[in-house]
């Protein structure tokens, strides 16, 4: 197996899903698959291949630093669920992330 | 056994560019909440992120200031967590293409200079803000989602508590001289993440590191590192294992607090930004930013030290912050003496910010009044007493020195004209100090003096008082 169940029902649990015993089966199964044929690709030699990121040959473009207005705050709150002098309210989720 | 501690530190900065990193909304302190952000920064459905070179160019000034090799071919990428300051659902860094790479700086503790490395330096995006209510809710403004940061990761080269306060020092000088940030710790635009790990002295393996986050003061940083290290080797030395964790400092206790057992990095589930393609960075642009960098400060030392005659420790003093040293050199360029500068600013008016808990600009002083002020000193336009009153009217009114003087009459009094009769009189009243005088005592000298600036309210110029007087009494 090149996946197990525990690292499926992981996964899913950093996308916020939650499976049935039975559905956990199933997708393990099917990401089993899926890995198994993504794995072909490993019996390519790409020694001395620079990891491609990005399939177009694109070139970022990039914005002068100068500022613009935000949108207005009314607008923006129209799709929140929950607010209150100008906050987005939530419910309490105390800090786990601290992200930066 | 006696170990050894290593100490990692991974600092964020935020830059004050004018607009965000990937949108154009305002970047701002102390706005109104939700004012200052647009629909990139919300993560609506559709938006695309855009790439400020402005952040961009301030990252690399750092990295150029912190002597990193500049990465010719970025990507940014994505780290994907849930929290509701990030409405996006993910971060955009850069994991695989820090801009910088393989930089240093140096540090001195105890007298003894040591090279610091930094492994990378990337830039990224900061979140918004969640204030927790005991109602039950958070409450988000987003305003500082998409502010551009530096995270600047060190190398294991740090060995103890004091030498990462050093580097933290250093670290927040020479990104001040950049001119990208302001690197205030209290009001959050400098944070520190502090690794700390120990070893058996001659172990070749590093231990296993624990982490504190976003500490916001240096001496924080030095506290509670010292008493995790401290603490590790006590749980080692009983037989105990470390395990990699995230612990928090406590202020009152000068105790670290475990929070939680780490996640791996893979949780984050990174990969290339796709919104945005790779971006080549020219070595013309390199040499442009390079170009335009303000001058560091041990170069400032420098040639205070050995062109402008300032001793070492004063120079020092006058580089720990950009704002000094450029209203130094400010100053001088005014006209005003060198070491004379140096002296007003290292002494009354650090005195007087000490005094009134301001910065330097936060004063009414400008460059232009205080060299202004100081030519009236040197030719002897006022007195060295005077010049303590013309200081605290500049620095506390903002008035142009020679015309405030001129206003007040405290012009000195040097004309030999004008002083020679009031010294006759003096002397006429005083006929026991000239006796005394005549007899050998030289403290009568003082006291005729002090009885010539009481005549003149203090403007008398004092060596030409001592002069003429001489000449008197050698007449008598």
């Amino acid at each position: 197996m090149a996946i197990s169940a525990s690292e499926v029902e992981h996964v899913a649990g950093l996308a916020k899903l939650a499976f049935t015993d039975e559905e956990l089966q199933k997708f393990t199964g099917q990401m089993d698959e899926i890995i198994g044929m993504v794995q072909q690709l490993s019996e390519v030699d790409t020694d001395g291949i620079p990891v491609t990121t990005h399939v177009t040959d694109a070139t970022g473009v990039m914005r002068e630093d100068v500022a613009v207005s935000g949108t207005p705050r009314e607008e923006l709150m129209r799709n929140v669920p929950q607010h209150q002098d100008g906050y987005i309210k939530v419910p309490a989720i105390i800090d786990e992330s601290e992200e930066a | 056994m006696n170990f050894e501690t290593t100490i990692g530190l991974e600092v964020h900065i935020e830059m004050k560019t004018k607009s965000k990193a990937f949108s154009p909304a305002p970047v701002k302190y102390g706005v109104e909440q939700n004012t200052n952000t647009n629909v990139v920064d919300w993560g609506f459905p559709g938006v695309l992120p855009t790439v400020n070179k402005g952040a961009l160019e301030y990252g690399m000034r750092a990295a150029l200031a912190l002597n990193c090799e500049i990465t010719k071919d970025i990507h940014f990428d994505r780290k994907n967590y849930f929290y509701p300051d990030n409405p996006k659902a993910y971060q955009i860094t850069q994991s695989e293409t820090p801009i910088g790479r393989n930089g240093w700086l140096e540090i001195e503790v105890d007298g003894k200079k040591k090279k610091i490395g930094i492994e990378e330096m990337h830039v990224e995006e900061d979140a918004g803000k969640n204030t927790h209510s005991p109602d039950g809710y958070s409450y988000v403004d987003l305003n500082r989602q998409g502010t551009p940061l530096i995270e600047i990761v060190s190398k294991p080269d740090i060995t103890s508590a004091d030498e990462a306060y050093a580097y933290l020092v250093r670290l927040r000088q020479i990104i001040q001289f950049t001119g990208i940030s302001d690197v205030k710790m209290e009001e959050g635009s400098m944070r520190a993440d502090v690794n700390v790990s120990v070893r058996p002295i001659g172990s070749d393996k590093f231990g296993t590191k624990t982490e504190m986050k976003n500490l916001n003061s240096f001496e924080h940083v030095r506290k509670g590192a010292h008493y995790e290290a401290k603490r590790q080797q006590r749980v080692l030395l009983s037989g105990g294992k470390i395990q990699q964790e995230t612990r928090r400092f406590d202020e009152p206790t000068g105790e670290t607090i475990l929070m939680r057992v780490k996640e791996g990095a893979s949780d984050y589930r990174y990969f290339p930004e796709p919104d945005i393609p790779p971006i080549h960075i020219s070595d013309d642009w390199i040499e442009e930013v390079r170009a335009s960098i303000p001058e560091m400060p041990d170069k400032r030392r420098e040639k205070y030290v050995s062109s402008w005659g300032i001793p070492e420790y004063d120079a020092g003093v006058l580089t720990q912050t950009k704002e000094m040293s450029d209203f130094f050199e400010a100053t001088v360029a005014e006209g005003a003496d060198a070491k004379l500068a140096a002296n007003w600013l290292m002494g009354e008016v650090n005195a007087y910010m000490n005094a009134n808990k301001l910065e330097l600009l936060e004063t009414k002083l400008t460059p232009e009044n205080l060299a202004g002020m100081i030519k009236l000193i040197e030719d002897g336009t006022i007195s060295s007493k005077i010049a303590k009153k013309v200081f605290q009217e500049i620095i506390s009114n903002g008035s142009e020195p020679k015309a405030w003087v001129e206003a007040k009459g405290l012009v000195q009094l040097s004309d030999p004209a004008v002083l020679e009769p009031l010294i006759e009189t003096v002397l006429n009243n005083n006929e026991k100090s000239i006796e005394d005088f005549k007899n050998g005592k030289g403290r009568a000298i003082g006291f005729l003096v002090g009885q010539i600036m009481k005549e003149t309210h203090g403007k008398a110029n004092p060596k030409i008082v001592n002069k003429l007087l001489m000449d008197s009494l050698k007449k008598r």
